[in-house]
């Protein structure tokens, strides 16, 4: 984005004092920078007139991986991409590749993958929630968030074995039968968890710091956040009603009643409004999923080893950063000849430079955190 | 053993699906080969699997393609659709004026992907492949263009700003150069990388050998 600093008509103007603008480092070894993301700060005074963003201190050359894996070795690896939301990388992969080998995953593995997939968006906006908190000043709401991501994670646990890095879904539908109690402890979790959200927002959405420190902060335009290609819950806060999982329907969500809430103004504030809503409304989806999971098999008829036909294929899906796409092609033999992802945070944190300038150095602590960028993810 | 058996007997559940994941399975060292022309309806790949039936390259012509052909003429190169996906192959220096009129008139607003394919045995190496979508008619539209070593290609970051970091991905990692980008340096490697990871020809043995050598003075134990 160096290039653009110069081209803005910004950037012309005189500094307030007269002197010179200072560049200031920050990360990559900042806690605020939930990662390893550095940025470069031009400041006037305490404000930011221009920023570029340095990544790559967390690129592992997944792509370059995946042209050297099987189709299946490669499924663990897309659960180290944004590892807040494991299973929700993991969703995207299984449903691009059986796109490509053009076989569906029965009815049963498409609920179960929607109930897990949405508690993890609960469980990664909980995550964000808590750190953008944290980064702001209010300490009180990350030991909440990590309260009730802890029973989200117990789930999963129960289910696949593991927490983070989950590998819950293969190609074809589910290695996994859903345990014995999951609908109970899905419910109970949801139960518990509504008046949990009205406990943090009861901290949080009529505090008059944090009303200060995120209204009218970072504010992306619709057009704006369109242009730069953002998704998910920062388009979304920018007033655009598109949210993939309505657009267009994978795994189960055409069955269920959801609401797609959007923001107005665009701003720090709006975001967390959005998301606030998003969890409530992923809740309400687990809820309807657990009521009537259908019984039968959870594995397509997929072989053991996978060729698929030759050709190409572009899935995204709805992760809990935005649009997640894989487009990958085959060549007709058992590894894939090229795997593409599209990390939403990747695109969304290219909106920062718009959303920084003008704003205090503090508040590049606030835009960050209401990117939810998981660097993981932006590097690959 | 009991793999390759189990592989042939399901039916994968759409019916177009069946023939075409057995012929695949049987010849696994030819569709290497035959690969890289997949853009286009595969000829030279029906020849060399014996049975081959199903095209699931097929050509599209619908009313956006029309109107395409109609603008650009022969700058559309080829219009065909794969698993019900279209995809638009154009001529590499009209992708900027394409891309314009994508966005303006078939309001095609946002650019979802960027990135790019080696063919590395094609003449013309490298696919530049942008994922568009359209909020207005809920649609995507795949838009390519084709690229030798070395040519350069016009930057859509003039009509899609978020091309600007794709576009230096897609450099970064296959050293294609945009023509009329605002900042072209490498985004995720550092600045000194030798060599561009995702051509096919980049060999991680090799890269890994000679940095430990350079950097370390002794032998790699790969």
């Amino acid at each position: 984005m160096a290039t653009d600093t110069t081209t803005d008509p910004r950037d012309k103007q005189q500094t307030l004092l007269g002197a010179d603008e200072l560049i200031l480092n920050m990360g990559p070894q900042h806690p605020s920078t939930h990662g390893v993301l550095r940025v470069k700060l031009k400041l006037d005074g305490e404000r930011v007139i221009g920023s570029e963003c340095m990544i790559g201190y967390l690129h592992r050359g997944v792509e370059k991986i995946a042209e050297h894996r099987t189709y299946q070795q490669f499924a663990p690896y897309v659960d180290r991409m944004d590892y807040v939301a494991a299973v929700s990388n993991g969703l995207g992969y299984c449903e691009a590749i059986e796109k490509l080998l053009m076989v569906e995953a029965p009815p049963r593995a498409k609920v179960i993958r929607t109930i897990l997939t949405e508690l993890q968006r609960i469980a990664s906006h909980l995550l964000w929630l808590g750190t953008h908190a944290l980064d702001i000043g209010a300490l009180t709401p990350l030991f909440y968030c990590f309260r009730e991501r802890e029973e989200i994670l117990k789930i999963f646990e129960k289910y696949c074995g593991a927490r983070l890095t989950t590998h819950a879904f293969r190609i074809g539908g589910l290695q996994y039968e859903a345990y014995d109690t999951l609908e109970k402890d899905v419910e109970s979790f949801c139960k518990a968890f509504e008046p949990r959200i009205k406990d943090y927002e009861d901290l949080l959405t009529q505090n008059r710091i944090w009303l200060g420190r995120t209204k009218g902060v970072g504010i992306l335009k619709a057009e704006d956040a369109i242009a730069m290609g953002a998704t998910g819950p920062v388009l979304r806060a920018s007033g655009v009603k598109w949210d993939i999982r309505k657009a267009m329907p994978y795994a189960a969500y055409d069955q269920y009643k959801f609401e797609i809430p959007v923001g107005t103004t665009g701003d720090t504030y709006d975001r967390y409004l959005v998301r606030m809503e998003e969890m409530r409304q992923s809740r309400l989806i687990c809820l309807q999923a657990i009521e009537n999971i259908p019984t039968g098999p959870i594995m397509a008829k997929v072989g053991k080893v996978l060729k698929p036909p030759p050709g190409e294929v572009y899935h995204s899906i709805e992760a809990p950063k935005g649009e997640l796409g894989y487009y990958v092609i085959s060549d007709g033999t058992v590894q894939p000849y090229r795997v593409r992802i599209r990390p939403p945070s990747f695109v969304n944190l290219q909106a920062f430079d718009k959303m920084a300038r003008g704003h205090l150095v503090a508040d590049v602590v606030a835009i960050i955190g209401t990117l939810d960028i998981v660097l993981g993810e932006v590097d690959r | 053993m009991a793999d390759e058996p189990k592989e042939q007997q399901p039916s994968p559940v759409p019916a177009g699906d069946k023939p075409a994941s057995s012929p695949a399975a049987t010849p696994p060292a030819k569709p290497a080969a035959a690969a890289p022309p997949a853009a286009t309806p595969p000829k030279p790949a029906a020849p060399v699997p014996p049975k081959a039936p199903v095209q699931l390259q097929t050509p599209l012509n619908n009313e956006l393609v029309g109107r395409v052909r109609a603008k650009f003429g022969t700058a559309l190169v080829e219009a065909i659709e794969d698993r019900k996906q279209a995809i638009l192959t154009v001529e590499c220096g009209k992708l900027a004026e394409v891309s314009q009129y994508l966005r303006d008139e078939e309001k095609f607003d946002l650019l979802s992907d960027l990135t790019a394919v080696d063919w590395p045995k094609r003449e013309k190496r490298f696919d530049v492949v942008l994922n568009l979508y359209s909020f207005a008619k809920n649609e995507r539209l795949r838009v390519k263009a084709r690229a030798g070593d070395g040519e350069q290609v016009p930057s859509v970051a003039g009509v899609w700003p978020t091309a600007n970091w794709l576009e230096r991905e897609a450099f970064d990692m296959f050293g294609i150069v945009f023509a009329g980008h605002p900042n072209l340096t490498r985004i995720l490697l550092p600045d000194e990388w030798q060599g561009y990871p995702l051509r096919k020809d980049y060999d991680i043995i090799e890269q890994d050998t000679s940095w430990v050598k350079e950097n370390m003075g002794i032998e790699s134990g790969q």
